[in-house]
């Protein structure tokens, strides 16, 4: 049941991105690994948001197109070694202040082989696992090809199975990919 | 393992709920013949699982101010609704800063928002606070999105019979939303009492609502008990029954009997963050189904729970 999109007033975008906000938080701080770049990002995101909100007709769902500028701005950091980054220390990477739980071995081990996926494939496999985007979100999210979500998801998913199975070897330093 | 009939893409569609039904058929009879097929399924089912339990409690903090204000239109006076800030502001500042901002974008009454409905916020933004929860009183039935604060607050003054029940109701769904994002995502107690104890459960949450409850069978659409709880709501205890399907999507239904305003409702829906639910009154019982799916999906599920109600009911 589809309706023309009435233009959005600031205010309706602002309950959307606020809505949107949980999620897309919980989303960078997966991908990055730590709260503040993570935060970081989002805050970026946000700000790109409101630049661009002109220019967006109001139609579909807003957070495909907010995690798709999320996505822009990550590849466009990539780009750019010269921006200031958080230093990364052994004690940020190795458990993230949300897993401190007792039980959580098995999850660390969850956390570091996801850690060691393409970052392309981790990125779909956490829009469809953790974000539980439709395939079509995702593939607007990341703007490539369904086909290419399907495929890069079955990939991510045989590939973290794969590093799960395997046993970890002892000495080995984790790098952050 | 033996080789396929189909690519792993499929199996991976078959997981996520994307492939169309008469594929799933085929996949779904091929995973009970190879055991290798359905050994890389659980796999795939147990990291998604996993990765919700590593990264979803995120989405439930209180979100910090900065980011808040970054969603903010640029230049605004903080005139919307802060998640985590305390019920009381809220209150006093949601209807004046409403006034302040009408503008002519703003659809007429009558009219059916979009689909993205604004008011799909975080659980725990908008408290139910009586008639000031601007936006939670009018859900609207079934296909009819909520309407918007303004003609809420205005709507609201002219019923106040409406405005309790609705207002009781909009508190009941919220509680369900928030029982429903608490329990489902933890792995190893999610209900107090198992379904292999299904007659205890049924007996000890019986006595406590004083009523008989008992959870409906949702196995012809893929879902299974995985047990109960008894929860504290609004006026008196609660029971709440947790499912789960193939992929490990959960769904609970929460379960109130001690509606005292004797009109039934037809569904309603209303979602509130990740969590769509849909809720009715019957009686004395108050009914709500959550899920994190979509509201088609959901629809179908809470139309055979009543279903199920109904028939043992003998109506």
């Amino acid at each position: 049941m589809e309706h023309a999109a009435a233009p959005l007033s600031p205010e309706q975008l602002e309950q959307l991105l606020l809505g949107c906000l949980p999620s897309l938080r919980r989303y960078a701080h997966a991908l990055a690994g730590e709260r503040t770049a993570a935060d970081d990002l989002v805050q970026e995101t946000l700000a790109r948001a409101w630049e661009r909100a002109a220019s967006w007709s109001g139609s579909g769902d807003v957070r495909p197109w907010l995690f798709s500028i999320m996505h822009n701005l990550r590849i466009d950091q990539a780009r750019k070694p010269s921006l200031a980054t958080v230093p990364l220390d052994d004690e940020a990477m190795a458990i993230p202040d949300h897993l401190r739980q007792p039980d959580s071995l098995a999850l660390r081990d969850l956390d570091n082989a996801l850690r060691k996926l393409p970052s392309d494939y981790r990125e779909v496999l956490l829009l469809i696992a953790l974000e539980d985007m439709s395939y079509a979100q995702a593939a607007e999210v990341l703007g490539c090809p369904i086909g290419s979500v399907m495929s890069r998801l079955s990939r991510a998913r045989a590939q973290l199975r794969t590093l799960l199975d395997a046993k970890p070897e002892p000495g080995l330093k984790l790098v952050q990919t | 393992m033996k080789t396929p009939p189909f690519p792993e893409e499929d199996l991976n569609a078959y997981l996520d709920g994307e492939l169309p039904p008469p594929r799933c058929d085929e996949v779904a009879a091929w995973l009970d013949n190879d055991p290798e097929a359905a050994a890389a399924m659980q796999a795939y089912v147990s990291q998604n699982r996993g990765i919700k339990q590593l990264f979803g409690a995120v989405a439930h903090e209180p979100l910090p101010e900065r980011l808040v204000r970054a969603a903010r239109a640029p230049g605004a006076t903080g005139t919307a609704a802060v998640p985590g800030a305390p019920a009381v502001s809220q209150a006093s500042a949601a209807p004046a800063a409403l006034s302040a901002q009408e503008s002519p974008a703003i659809p007429q009454a009558g009219k059916s928002l979009p689909r993205w409905s604004p008011y799909r916020l975080a659980a725990g933004i908008l408290i139910a606070i009586g008639a000031g929860a601007a936006g939670w009183v009018a859900h609207g039935q079934w296909g009819t999105p909520g309407t918007l604060p303004g003609q809420a607050v205005a709507q609201g003054a002219q019923q106040s019979g409406g405005m309790r029940q609705a207002s009781a109701m909009a508190a009941f769904v919220h509680q369900a939303a928030v029982a429903h994002a608490v329990y489902t995502p933890d792995v190893r107690r999610p209900v107090e009492i198992p379904a292999d104890q299904e007659e205890q459960l049924v007996k000890w949450l019986s006595k406590r609502l004083n009523a008989k409850v008992k959870p409906p069978r949702l196995g012809a659409l893929g879902y299974e008990l995985i047990g109960g709880r008894l929860l504290p709501g609004a006026s008196g205890p609660v029971a709440q029954f947790m499912y789960h399907d193939a992929s490990e999507r959960r769904l609970t239904l929460y379960v109130s009997a001690d509606n005292k305003d004797n009109k039934d409702t037809a569904f309603r829906f209303a979602q509130e963050g990740d969590v769509s639910v849909f809720y009715w009154i019957d009686g004395r019982f108050g009914y709500a189904l959550s899920a994190n799916i979509g509201k088609a999906e959901l629809a179908q599920l809470a139309t055979a729970v009543y279903g199920q109600l109904e028939q043992r009911d003998g109506k």
